[in-house]
């Protein structure tokens, strides 16, 4: 078990790269409870998330969510979080786990008018179920004429929100409730053959599909457009905490952006926190890295000048004083085959 | 519950190493590559650099983590197992057997003599 913002989880249960096959070629389970449950309801919530987070809430429909983000004031990723409209007037928000208290209490500090925030917890839970083979073994594990929701939609099954979300590049659904109906719905899939994977999956999964990661990729000292989540900012919705700074990037130019890096022959698995060099200059440092257990080679990412920040530039990476060769390559960095 | 032989001798960062023997094997205990998980990547020593008990030789990364090997006695190292090259999963299958990572040239025997037998590695892992 690794110690986790204040949890304690499995690293994996059964051995990463065998987990982590299973989610790429059939269906895996993660417990995801540690993430931090948000709910915003009144007659403003809309108007006032809109004012505090990046992307356009207003598009969402009920029974739809999106990806966004929450700034500082300079621009810099306070937390990244995924906001379900599960009603005309009521939104449920899944925050990252370091990050939940911090997001409460921020977004409480900006709240005016008619809205009403809490924290869904303590006491819930959640899990990700995700893999190819996930709908078809859903509907082994879900009563009868249950709707699942499509990619990024959420539907109600009795007390628990079924999201169609994930963090792995797979089809499947995040399911957020009270902790105990979640036990069983953990339960349920287990029985109906779905492999339990734990924290390492998570992150090699992730990783493969260039996800950023909370407090690794993103930091309050990086913009959404420097980490390449321009898709979930909209600058021309009106205010939010950081918005100049966007405006001003994307005025002037980013100096720098998050990059995916593939070694070249093979090496040591890189790891965060590994510099990257373009002849004796340092280039960047990886904010994420590890053996991709699909591609059978590493891969990372970092931020790196804007000349170097395209695919195909030639780099070395150190490790333990030694270098090896590593270029820049497109993300996501694991493209699964069309499924016929 | 994991192995320890009984014929090895261990240190207490999980390396273990062949008693008696001129060129003697060395290796992480069972324990240590549960506790790793799946390893992808092993880097090993030169052949004929001298090592003193204690010194880091080798590196273990697993899936999540890089791990330091550490001499289990000081000697000049012979051989390295390099079919870990091509299939470092063989310290997860086999620690005692194809698993081994290097073989030393004992510079003293009695050094080994100061190391944990089975036992006494057994209780410090707490089983």
């Amino acid at each position: 078990m690794a110690p986790f913002a204040g949890w304690e989880m499995p690293v994996a249960y059964g051995g990463i790269l065998a987990e982590h096959a299973a989610v790429r070629s059939r269906a895996g389970i993660f417990d995801i409870s540690h993430m931090g449950q948000l709910e915003a309801r009144g007659a403003e919530a809309l108007t006032w998330l809109e004012r505090q987070l990046t992307n356009r809430v207003e598009r969402l429909r009920v029974g739809e969510g999106q990806y966004t983000l929450l700034l500082n004031d300079e621009g810099g990723v306070l937390d990244d979080l995924i906001v379900y409209r599960v009603g005309v007037e009521r939104f449920f928000l899944v925050v990252n786990a370091s990050m939940a208290d911090e997001d409460l209490r921020r977004l409480t500090e900006l709240r005016e008018g008619a809205v009403e925030l809490r924290s869904c917890g303590p006491g819930r839970g959640g899990v990700a179920v995700q893999g190819p083979r996930v709908r078809e073994l859903a509907s082994k594990v879900f009563p009868p004429g249950t709707v699942l929701p499509e990619r990024n939609a959420v539907s109600a099954v009795g007390e628990v929100w079924c999201c169609g979300t994930g963090y792995t590049g797979e089809d499947g659904f995040e399911l957020f409730g009270p902790g105990e109906e979640v036990g069983e719905w953990w339960d349920r899939f287990a029985a109906a053959g779905v492999s339990p994977c734990g924290l390492g999956a998570r992150d090699s999964l992730r990783l493969e599909m260039g996800y950023p990661l909370n407090g690794a990729d993103l930091s309050p000292d990086r913009t959404p457009l420097e980490a390449g989540l321009g898709f979930s900012v909209d600058l021309d919705k009106g205010p939010f905490p950081g918005r100049e700074t966007l405006l001003a990037q994307r005025r002037d130019g980013l100096t720098c952006r998050l990059t995916g890096i593939a070694m070249e022959d093979g090496g040591p698995p890189p790891r965060a926190g590994y510099a990257l060099f373009v002849g004796d200059a340092q280039a960047g440092t990886l904010t994420s890295g590890g053996l991709s257990p699909s591609l059978g080679h590493g891969i990372g990412m970092s931020y790196l000048p804007m000349e170097l920040a395209i695919p195909g530039k030639s780099l070395a990476l150190e490790v333990r004083g030694k270098r090896f060769s590593a270029r820049t390559v497109r993300k996501p960095f694991f493209r699964r085959e069309k499924l016929t | 519950m994991s192995e320890a032989p009984e014929e090895l001798r261990y240190r207490d960062s999980h390396e273990w190493i062949e008693l008696g023997k001129e060129i003697a094997a060395v290796g992480i205990t069972d324990h240590a590559q549960g506790e790793l998980g799946d390893l992808v990547y092993i880097e090993l020593p030169t052949v004929g650099r001298v090592v003193e008990a204690g010194e880091a030789v080798a590196v273990v990364e697993s899936v999540k983590a890089a791990s330091d090997i550490y001499a289990p006695v000081s000697g000049e190292v012979a051989e390295v197992n390099l079919s870990l090259e091509s299939d470092p999963g063989l310290v997860n299958g086999d620690p005692y057997g194809s698993g081994w990572l290097f073989r030393l040239r004992v510079r003293d025997a009695a050094e080994a003599a100061g190391l944990l037998d089975a036992a006494a590695y057994r209780a410090s892992i707490g089983e």
